[in-house]
């Protein structure tokens, strides 16, 4: 299996800050709209807004149309994977390193061919 | 096996991980200094890395470009060469650089690789991993204590796994 880079970037610059972690925390299982998410913060509506757009791209949050309501909710899947990433960092430098242990015994039987530096 | 060990440190924001190999300590390092070596484990078989450039001294720069399946990836990826003592330790500050607007992409993360010699003439490479984002990295360790977070997402799973929809990704 293999995740894009790209979206891991994605999901750690969206979640590299206070606020954007508290409104993914208020979305799971949450039931607001923007306008009652940024009566939690001190900051205005549009940096509220803007939050939540990049939360949105990362893929971590959906806003939900709920009769005439709009209601920002986390996404499950996006959320997952985020929980996954460090065990996927540790696989992946675990599968590296398997890699190189093999290339090395490539080189072992002639071993010390002494590359200089 | 040849990872001996795996720290993932909370206060840190590190991943670090210990590996030794039947190999001296140059030719672990030369994994790291070698292009046509290092391309042969950077990226996984499916899909493998690119160098295209590979300047591997103080200040040098590298960049290269990963083939998934469906040809090249659209992100380069790059390597600044921060500090190098051979055949002992790598400071590397690694990277995307990206073609779309990267407003809201974290800064790049850093690998700090020591390179030591060990019992029966055998190496240890330790492995630092600072990452890309810290305060991501924190949260995603912290996701795992904070029981409001965890319960919540525990709920969710159970809900999902109840009406799950056949998991037509990839």
């Amino acid at each position: 299996m293999q995740i894009v880079p790209a979206d891991f970037d994605r999901m750690f610059g969206a979640l590299a800050d206070p606020t954007r972690r508290d409104i993914v925390r208020r979305a799971i299982g949450g039931d607001e709209g923007i306008l009652e998410l940024a009566g939690h913060y001190p900051m205005s509506f549009a940096a509220v807004q803007k939050h939540v757009a990049i939360l949105e791209r990362a893929g971590l949050i959906t806003k939900d149309r709920i009769g005439r309501r709009k209601v920002v909710r986390a996404n499950v899947e996006g959320l997952r994977i985020v929980r996954r990433l460090l065990d996927q960092y540790e696989e992946l430098w675990r599968s590296r390193i398997g890699r190189m242990a093999e290339l090395l015994a490539e080189e072992a039987p002639g071993a010390q061919k002494g590359i200089e530096r | 096996m040849t990872v001996t060990a795996v720290h993932k440190d909370s206060e840190k924001l590190t991943l670090t991980l210990d590996a030794e190999f039947d190999a001296s300590p140059e030719q672990v390092w030369n994994l790291w200094a070698d292009p046509r070596k290092l391309e042969r484990w950077w990226g996984p078989p499916s899909y493998p890395a690119t160098f295209t450039a590979h300047d591997f001294r103080v200040g040098g720069r590298s960049e290269y470009y990963m083939t998934g399946p469906e040809g090249p990836t659209p992100f380069l990826g790059y390597w600044q060469i921060l500090d190098l003592d051979p055949p002992r330790s790598i400071r590397i500050e690694d990277g995307f650089v990206t073609d779309g607007s990267p407003n809201d992409l974290p800064g790049p993360g850093g690998m700090n690789v020591t390179i030591l010699p060990i019992d029966g003439g055998r190496t240890r490479m330790t492995i630092e991993n600072v990452f890309p984002d810290q305060a991501a990295m924190e949260q995603l360790l912290a996701m795992g204590q904070e029981e409001g977070l965890t319960q919540a997402i525990g709920q969710i799973d159970a809900i999902l796994a109840e009406d799950a929809t056949p998991a037509g990704a990839r």
